[in-house]
């Protein structure tokens, strides 16, 4: 008996351990860009392959090579875990001449890979993960923190919420860095406008059942329950409080970092009227509609504003090289600072010192069933919020080397 | 948080909600291990290939046919999904599992965790892992009902009630009857029960078969109230293991019982303690353990 329940915990192990994967490349001489993601998890659906295959269509618009050396897109899964995270990305770093890392939907894996980047003189973009700490207490120098971060979010949606009369607030938060740092910001913003916070819980990462925090939610009386969660969680959530009557009783449910997948995912029944604030939509002019179409044609989904800004990241990355005439990674940052970055993604863009990438926000609304033409006819964008104004001031932050 | 009865009950009565899945799972994987004396750790696959056989039922299958009107409906579900799954398990067993039996259990172990990873890794690629939802709820089950305590979806108190019948019906059936009574002695001692004219090969097949439609079973009662996600067998079945292993391996009612007590502590953590909610079940496993290494109900 006892054998066989070490057997079982073992198992037990090794489930908590399930898909190690792993990641091929030797070649020296070779731009190598390694996108370091959630290939299995909660946030693979807003990262992932499609995280994957939006690099190698940078790659492959900007030519395949660049001054003349071949470009060379690898990949690997972080797992959300910040041991794996680095582990991989020192294994890129010291023995597959990986010259850049991108992607990282994990704010936990994101600064441990930042971190590494900063010792080994490495760049590192991340699309996904969402914690202010990247620019902020943990900022590098070679550090870039591309999309959103988790004081633009609540910056542009929660101010929206409130004046339409969203005032007392209770949240739901994910129990790791980047739910901390987004409820934290969220209740700066919710009372520096006129809000109170009435109470918060935290859950852990990957929750199936959300009932009973929502419960608590319900009982705190607070007109709007603030999800500072992402992903699978977030979808969890509201549909769990629809089940249980807490929309219908007069509640609001504001998700605070919210993707297209989730939308998709929740249905527009569910979903509709929801405001949220996003990078990007791919329906939202000429340009992004072009692009996107082109990423649905290889992947059968619309990209989420993670996947685009990794296309968009990585061709500007490469453009930074192009005109430094050298991948020595103090000369592209140089090169990525000097040049504005305007494309289908990102509108008046531009790489601050602390490693913002600012660039204008925006306010979505989910659409009524009625209004949707389309599959993936989701969300209309309600305001564009510039950058200056949605990014937190480098004048409030606290990255060391920046001078005030 | 305030603390008073209304909200211990209303926790409870969630926490129950959770239980009955966790004794539905965890009842399947003590009736194959009685039997077979295989660790299935496919059980969370085979949970989630329940889920999306009902999905794909209620929206592909229709239109794969030809017929767009065509929908295999909840209550269809309920049936096909875990026959489906059964027959999958039916034929893991004929042609993998049966070659393990007289070896170590480790060998049934890594067996059934790789069929897992290949199962999950195949439904991931093709599917969304924020889920899908399942919207084929019949009208009957949609609503809320006012418990006195609190206002509590009427399909989720379906969903304990049925699961519920499930459990004690698989008790009694392997306790109380005459088919119950021969797989017990064919667990016993195989040759002789076999020396009876009882066919124990098909006993077993038979039971591989029940074991996983009851996880079946599960995924498609789960599939409403949870997004249908390839990920939603390996987010429970290490809680499901834990409850296993509390229970005490290859009992019955074990299982049912610590399945649904584990629920409601779970719950009630989740009021006075949130941030220990998902790790309250293995601090239990760990004393129990200690105290009866053999769980609670298990024999030594």
């Amino acid at each position: 008996m006892k054998k066989l329940l070490m057997q079982v915990v073992t198992g037990i192990a090794m489930l908590s351990m399930a898909g190690l994967a792993s990641a091929a490349g030797i070649s020296n001489n070779v731009v190598k860009i390694g996108v370091l993601t959630d290939m299995s998890g909660v946030y693979s659906a807003i990262g992932g392959e499609g995280s994957v295959t939006a690099a190698k269509m940078a790659v492959a618009d900007f030519g395949g090579k660049v001054l003349g050396k071949k470009i060379e897109v690898i990949s690997a899964d972080h797992q959300n875990k910040a041991d794996i995270a680095s582990e991989k990305a020192r294994e890129w770093f010291d023995n597959d001449h990986v010259d850049m890392v991108i992607g990282l939907l994990n704010s936990g894996c994101a600064i441990a890979v930042q971190k590494l980047g900063q010792e080994k003189h490495h760049i590192v973009i991340s699309t996904g993960a969402g914690s202010t700490a990247l620019t902020n207490k943990d900022c590098s120098p070679y550090g870039i923190h591309y999309v959103y971060d988790t004081y633009s979010l609540p910056k542009v949606a929660a101010s929206a919420i409130i004046d339409h009369g969203g005032k007392t607030w209770f949240f739901l938060t994910a129990d790791y860095a980047f739910g901390h740092s987004l409820e934290e910001n969220t209740a700066k913003f919710v009372k520096n406008h006129g809000g109170k916070v009435l109470g918060q819980v935290l859950h852990p990462l990957a929750t199936s059942d959300f009932s009973s925090y929502l419960l608590q939610a319900q009982s705190s009386g607070a007109k709007v329950i603030g999800l500072a969660n992402a992903g699978g969680d977030f979808v969890n959530a509201v549909k769990q409080a629809r089940e249980f009557g807490i929309v219908q009783g007069g509640q609001t449910i504001a998700g605070m970092l919210v993707f297209l997948s989730d939308v998709k995912s929740l249905g527009l029944d569910v979903a509709q009227g929801m405001e949220f604030a996003t990078a990007f939509y791919w329906n939202r002019d000429a340009a992004s509609r072009k692009w996107s179409e082109r990423y649905f044609k290889k992947t059968g989904a619309m990209p989420t504003m993670n996947q685009a800004g990794v296309y968009s990241a990585t061709m500007h990355y490469l453009k930074a090289i192009k005109a430094a005439g050298t991948d020595n990674s103090d000369a592209v940052m140089k090169a990525f600072r000097a040049m504005k970055i305007d494309d289908f993604f990102s509108q008046n863009g531009y790489l601050r010192p602390d490693g913002t990438m600012v660039h204008d926000m925006f306010l979505a609304e989910v659409k009524k069933p009625s209004e949707s033409k389309g599959p993936w006819d989701l969300l209309k964008i309600i305001k564009t919020v510039p950058g200056d104004e949605a990014f937190m001031p480098m004048s409030e932050g606290s990255c060391s080397f920046v001078k005030k | 948080m305030h603390l008073n009865i209304h909200m211990v009950l209303a926790q409870l009565m969630l926490g129950l909600n959770n239980g009955v899945f966790y004794a539905l799972l965890s009842l399947g994987l003590a009736v194959i291990f009685g039997m077979l004396n295989i660790i299935n750790f496919a059980h969370g696959a085979l949970y989630m290939l329940g889920a999306f056989v009902a999905l794909l039922g209620y929206t592909k299958l229709g239109p794969l046919l030809g017929m767009p009107g065509f929908h295999v409906n909840y209550w269809a579900a309920l049936i096909v999904a875990p026959l489906v799954v059964a027959l999958v398990g039916v034929l893991i067993e004929k042609t993998m599992l049966k070659r393990l039996y007289k070896v170590d259990h480790l060998y049934g172990l890594l067996l059934t965790f790789g069929l897992a990873l290949v199962i999950q890794g195949v439904f991931t690629n093709y599917f969304n892992v924020s889920g899908t939802p399942y919207n084929a709820m019949p009208a009957s089950l949609k609503g809320v009902v006012n418990l006195g305590f609190m206002i509590f979806p009427k399909y989720r108190l379906w969903s304990i009630g049925i699961s519920l019948a499930v459990c004690f019906g698989t008790w009694f059936l392997a306790e109380r009857t005459k088919l119950g009574s021969q797989l017990r002695a064919g667990t016993e001692n195989p040759s002789l029960v076999q020396a009876f004219g009882i066919n124990v090969p098909l006993l077993v097949t038979l039971t591989y078969g029940y074991g996983v439609a009851l996880a079946a079973f599960a995924g498609v009662v789960a599939a409403p109230i949870y997004s249908v996600s390839p990920l939603m067998g390996s987010d429970v079945i290490i809680t499901v293991f834990a409850v296993v292993v509390i229970g005490g391996m290859g009992s019955i009612m074990g299982s049912i019982v610590t399945g649904l007590a584990l629920g409601m502590v779970e719950g009630l953590t989740k009021v006075v303690y949130p941030p220990a909610a998902n790790t309250v079940i293995f601090f239990m496993m760990i004393l129990v353990l200690l105290v009866k290494p053999a769980g609670l109900f298990g024999r030594e």
